[in-house]
């Protein structure tokens, strides 16, 4: 059977299944970027906290996908989450915290101090100065970190099926094991489709949101 | 108004005060600059003006009211601030970098963009083609123009400038000194502007203070610290061409003699022959009635001559004008190989002559400090 027979006739499940990964990518990517931006931020004011905790995402990195989601499992075990959707979030969330905090550390703080001046000296606040001046300019970066984080998780996503998460990466194990190349096939042909579409759609939101001012052309 | 009374600021950590005890006034309406070589504490200065660094001991005060006492946003906004690296918003358009503080403050619309308008006309730039460019689509000079348009958005009765023109090219740099001179001449704000170039603060300070380690070594008129420098540290920073500096702030009108003899162009050629001839002059110069320079004559052209002067008069075309500065004057003069200066206003009234020895009687005065020396000593022989 081709890949393209097998997507033809599992067409209602591969969908379920795209949704069951977007879901759990969506909500983890939400609650990283909610929580990984605003820590980006707070880290710029302090630099002592900034150091250990970049440290620590980034050792986070290293750890392989496989043994993080499988350090979930008795770690959550206690809350009685051990398998599933919410260790495949934490581990996700974890993963993708890098990317955004680093960028969004690294956009503020490498905002011209001259322009932080002039806009204390004209008379803003500091909140201010950090709303208006530092975060718009610092968007384009922190888009770039997000949309790393996007692709990585969608990708990293996969493996959760591993933990019982569902998602598009049931195709992939199942087919591993059954040696049935066309599911594989499938399933891989689908996340990464998933990726590109969903790149590409954040690219689209970064375009709309950051200003043409900072564009290079 | 802004006055200092005994201002300190010593950093944390820093065993030496980075400004100490300076006492200052700068009067409404007036520009003063704050020189030094770097590190002198002239940017701290003015940095503690609008309360961007706290101050250590001593107090300044704005309009009478003592900066301590006031919030200090609500104090930066009621000062413009012009950085020498601009720091305009680069995500941001000109018409909101220049709307920021208005917009603050809670303007309308309407007004914001009116004020927008009014200003970009200001500083000389067409509000229909800048208004919605980005920082990254304007020259040095343009941004700069809009870094001042900015600090003036909420009509700030006081600006601080550090270095504002420091970064553009020399050319350009003329341009906005003599633009920001004639938009203060328009509104009357009180400046401090900071430079560590003489050149720059002869040309655009009412007033000087000098300062050195943290302390304020001479306050004064231009002139004042050319002319009378208060210490061989002052002397050095001003430079050993003090004098040309000096010749390129003083003014024509400064240093002509009023009321040339001359004779009027109707007058008869034999009498004021006869005039020349007993008063020794070489040459006159010819007016009419109404003052107006008609050229000069020399005793060659009346000799015989019967009638009026101005039949014989020869047409003068080098004349200056009392609003230039004495070192284009001094140019001209050398390099027309001429001895005096018809000075002449636009309607072509003589105003006055300016001749080689006042010129240079003025410069040797800048190096007699003490008056007279240099007479008694270029004449006489051997003292002994």
């Amino acid at each position: 059977m081709t890949t393209y027979d097998f997507i033809a006739r599992n067409w209602l499940e591969l969908t379920q299944l795209a949704w069951q990964h977007t879901v759990f990518v969506g909500i983890a990517l939400a609650i990283a970027i909610v929580t990984g931006v605003p820590l980006g931020v707070y880290l710029t004011f302090n630099r002592r906290l900034a150091d250990t905790v970049l440290y620590l995402a980034g050792i986070m990195m290293t750890v392989p996908s496989v043994a993080l989601f499988g350090l979930m499992i008795p770690i959550l075990s206690v809350f009685g989450h051990g398998i599933g959707t919410v260790p495949a979030i934490i581990a996700l969330v974890l993963y993708s915290q890098l990317p955004i905090l680093r960028s969004t550390y690294a956009a503020i703080r490498s905002v011209d101090p001259a322009i932080i001046e002039a806009g204390l000296g004209i008379g803003m606040t500091r909140a201010q100065v950090l709303l208006k001046v530092q975060i718009p300019m610092s968007l384009g970066v922190i888009f770039a970190g997000v949309r790393v984080a996007v692709v990585m998780s969608i990708g990293i996503g996969a493996i959760a099926a591993y933990i019982g998460a569902g998602g598009l990466g049931q195709y992939i194990f199942n087919g591993i094991t059954q040696t049935f190349d066309a599911m594989i096939n499938a399933g891989a042909v689908a996340v990464s489709a998933m990726a590109i579409l969903a790149d590409f759609l954040f690219g689209r939101l970064e375009k709309k949101l950051v200003s043409r001012g900072l564009r290079r052309d | 108004m802004i006055e200092l009374d005994r201002v300190t600021k010593t950093y944390p950590g820093a065993t030496q005060p980075a400004v100490e005890s300076i006492s200052l006034r700068v009067p409404e309406g007036e520009i003063c600059v704050f020189i030094g070589p770097s590190g002198c504490g002239k940017t701290t200065l003015m940095r503690l003006i609008n309360r961007l660094i706290p101050i250590s001991s001593g107090s300044i005060s704005v309009n009478g009211q003592n900066i301590m006492g006031l919030d200090p946003i609500e104090l930066r906004r009621r000062i413009g601030y012009v950085i020498q690296q601009v720091g305009l918003f680069p995500h941001m358009t000109v018409r909101d970098n220049i709307g920021t503080v208005p917009k603050l403050l809670g303007w309308t619309k309407a007004k914001i963009d009116e004020r927008v308008d009014e200003l970009l006309t200001l500083v000389n730039l067409n509000p229909k083609s800048f208004r919605d460019r980005y920082p990254r689509q304007l020259s040095g000079g343009q941004a700069q123009r809009i870094g001042v348009a900015r600090a003036m958005a909420a009509n700030p009765p006081i600006m601080l400038m550090d270095e504002p023109f420091g970064a553009i090219d020399p050319i350009n740099r003329e341009v906005l000194q003599d633009e920001f001179l004639s938009i203060h001449a328009k509104l009357r704000k009180t400046v401090i502007f900071v430079t560590h170039d003489i050149n720059e603060a002869i040309k655009m300070g009412q007033r000087i203070a000098l300062l050195n380690e943290g302390r304020l070594v001479q306050t004064g008129l231009p002139d004042e610290l050319l002319n009378r420098p208060a210490n061989e540290f002052v002397k050095n920073f001003v430079g050993t061409d003090r004098v040309l500096k000096r010749l390129n702030l003083l003014k024509v009108k400064d240093a002509m003699m009023l009321n040339p003899v001359h004779c009027l162009d109707d007058d008869a050629s034999e009498k004021v022959l006869e005039q020349m001839i007993r008063q020794d002059l070489a040459f006159l110069i010819v007016a009419d009635r109404d003052h107006r320079l008609r050229g000069y004559v020399n005793r060659r052209d009346l000799r015989g001559h019967k009638g009026k002067v101005g039949d014989v008069a020869g047409r003068l075309t080098l004349t200056v004008s009392p609003e230039r500065n004495l070192k284009e004057a001094l140019s001209q003069m050398l390099s027309y190989d001429l001895g005096i200066l018809v000075v002449v206003d636009e309607a072509g009234h003589i105003q006055g002559v300016l001749n080689s020895t006042t010129l240079f009687k003025l410069v040797g005065d800048t190096y007699d400090e003490r008056g007279g020396h240099w007479e008694r000593i270029t004449a006489g022989g051997r003292i002994l």
